[in-house]
């Protein structure tokens, strides 16, 4: 089942084009990662999928449109903003209490359970606990609807390792199953380059890579050189080079792997140091266009 | 705190068997209230620090009533020296809901957008036409309930201790329990009531909108257009129609449903002789405004959907 399907997705702000044609497919069951620069458009694009802003173009999640038929959508959708938007009067016991009352599919005893592998009290405020505390119980709250869709906009920002690591191991230990289906933004992928698998690279509105993490692994490779193989390296046409403590690393798209391996250790590249030569080569373009 | 809508089952199972539809458009309304009051605690601390205040200083006046009740012989006078305290009660008690109320409603759309809260609110399945339903139940609902009861907690306190006072001091109650029809003051309280809440609505419903449109300054940008327009219709026309609406609209509510008081003069025996429902009901300045509110929470609404956090 197809659970988000974008056809031309656009969305200005007065002069400024935050979304500008993209087209995405998720099926269920993926777990997807959103990765780009502030600014990019994928918070927009975010916003889109969850109903929280009008958009032109096609857009269909779970086969409904999500700005006319929020409503509805809602019950199978459920998302975490951002790390401080619990409201931070509430009481931990109310927060229970409130998402129980309105939420037909929540279970109350399993977000229960998720807490109390925390150290989090119940009649503690929001405004008490730490930024990591906080992420755990909007956490917690999550995991406990049986949602069809997870969104995460920058779930961990600002939280330590430590925080980090839990979050997205207790997300993918206690909650994700081949139902469901996850999207993440993230300003350190990582922290998720090992439970994605699929990744979207998107810059200035569009989308500049799309692909699964089997089609990524088997696509980009990186290579750590000596000096004395830079030419070979060279005519092998590598995306990128960069030099690290003396030594140069080429970062290759689609290239032979055996011969890769005559030049030194290969690798699979992190998401960062990908989106890094995959805009420095647009740029490069932009700039080529120009002159 | 008890709504009357506190009847929806606890368990969302219990709920599913029995009334699925009705279910699916209460509940959520019932929590969304209830969330209000965790949150704005000032719904019922207001009106009840104020009553204990008011008790505070009923007390402390008490100590020279019994002795000018006897020197009044004339049974009017002695009933309105008598009456006083509860009418000033139940007007202290309103004034306070109204500034509550209207308090309520400049940051009920506003601060949670300043907080970013209103994103965790928007992942539940709660619709913006509940929430803001919810909103406006606090000003049109809630607090008139809750300032219905305290106002008769307060009346029976000072009419308890009125009635220890002058027995303590070796008069006779009497004058005091036949002056006061407490029943028949009561409904005419819940007259009272019922028709400010009405007549004020479209202030209610203005203050919510501006509060889900701003993105700075919200008591001045609900106070400063009505007083603009005034300003501009007085300096360009030389006429008050709209200063005069305003006022009407602040005042109207009780020069409408009751018999006005003339100053100087006293209540009747019968506070219910003054209830005039039939010229308040047919006032059209009350059906305009109702119909007003709800185009003001109708644009709230839709102002909630698209608006993002500040």
């Amino acid at each position: 089942m197809t659970v988000i399907e974008a056809h031309g997705l656009r969305k200005t702000y007065g002069k400024t084009t935050a979304l500008d044609g993209v087209d995405l497919r998720v099926e269920e069951g993926r777990i997807l990662g959103l990765i780009g620069l502030n600014g990019a458009g994928k918070t927009t694009a975010l916003n889109a999928i969850l109903g929280l802003t009008n958009f032109e173009g096609e857009l269909k999640v779970l086969g409904r449109n999500p700005w006319t038929e929020r409503n509805e959508l809602m019950r199978d959708v459920c998302f975490i903003a951002d790390v401080a938007v619990m409201p931070r009067w509430m009481r931990v016991s109310q927060a229970l209490d409130y998402v129980a009352g309105v939420h037909p599919r929540f279970d109350r005893a399993k977000a229960e359970g998720f807490l109390a592998k925390t150290a989090i009290k119940r009649t503690s405020k929001v405004r008490e606990l730490s930024k990591g505390m906080v992420a755990q119980l909007n956490l917690a709250l999550v995991m406990a609807i049986d949602a069809k869709l997870l969104v995460l906009d920058e779930p961990t920002l600002g939280l330590d390792i430590l925080y980090r690591k839990q979050f997205y191991d207790s997300l993918l230990n206690d909650y994700y199953d081949h139902n469901r289906t996850i999207i993440v933004t993230t300003h350190q992928p990582e922290d998720i380059q090992h439970i994605l698998t699929d990744l979207v690279l998107i810059d200035c509105g569009r989308i500049v890579l799309d692909c699964s993490m089997e089609e990524y692994e088997s696509r980009y490779q990186e290579v750590m050189t000596h000096p004395d193989q830079i030419n070979a390296a060279r005519a092998l046409r590598p995306m990128q080079e960069r030099q690290m403590l003396g030594r140069t690393i080429f970062l290759f798209d689609g290239a032979d792997r055996r011969q890769l391996a005559a030049l030194g250790e290969v690798h699979t590249p992190s998401i960062a140091d990908l989106f890094v030569a995959i805009l420095g080569k647009t740029s490069d373009q932009k700039q080529g266009e120009a002159r | 705190m008890n709504t009357p809508l506190n009847a929806v089952p606890e368990s969302p199972l219990e709920a599913r068997e029995t009334t699925p539809v009705a279910v699916a458009a209460t509940r959520p309304l019932y929590w969304s209230i209830r969330r209000e009051l965790w949150e704005n605690g000032s719904i019922y601390l207001a009106p009840l620090i104020v009553a204990s205040l008011y008790i505070i200083g009923f007390l402390i006046s008490i100590i020279r009533m019994p002795q000018t009740l006897a020197a009044l012989a004339d049974p009017v006078h002695q009933r309105a020296m008598i009456q006083t305290p509860y009418h000033a009660a139940s007007f202290v008690l309103l004034l306070t809901a109204f500034f509550t109320g209207a308090f309520y409603c400049l940051d009920a759309l506003y601060g949670e957008r300043r907080d970013r809260s209103v994103l965790f609110w928007k992942s539940l399945p709660v619709s913006d036409l509940t929430t803001v339903l919810a909103k406006a139940c606090i000003p049109l609902v809630v607090l008139p309930l809750i300032t219905f009861v305290v106002i008769l907690a307060t009346q029976i306190v000072i009419f308890l201790l009125s009635t220890g006072f002058t027995l303590k001091n070796g008069f006779s109650a009497a004058a005091l329990w036949v002056q006061l029809p407490l029943l028949k003051m009561w409904i005419s309280l819940l007259w009272a009531i019922v028709a400010s809440v009405l007549w004020y609505a479209p202030i209610y419903g203005w203050l919510l909108l501006v509060s889900s449109y701003v993105r700075r300054g919200v008591f001045l940008s609900a106070v400063l257009p009505p007083f603009a327009i005034g300003l501009v219709e007085k300096i360009s026309f030389n006429t008050h129609y709209f200063s005069d609406m305003m006022t009407f609209r602040l005042t109207g509510w009780y020069t409408q449903a009751f018999v006005p008081l003339m100053p100087g003069a006293v209540s009747p025996v019968d506070p219910l002789t003054q209830l005039t429902l039939g010229r308040f009901l047919s006032r059209p300045e009350l059906w305009i405004g109702l119909v007003i509110t709800a185009v003001f929470l109708a644009a709230a609404v839709q102002l909630r959907r698209s608006r993002e956090p500040i």
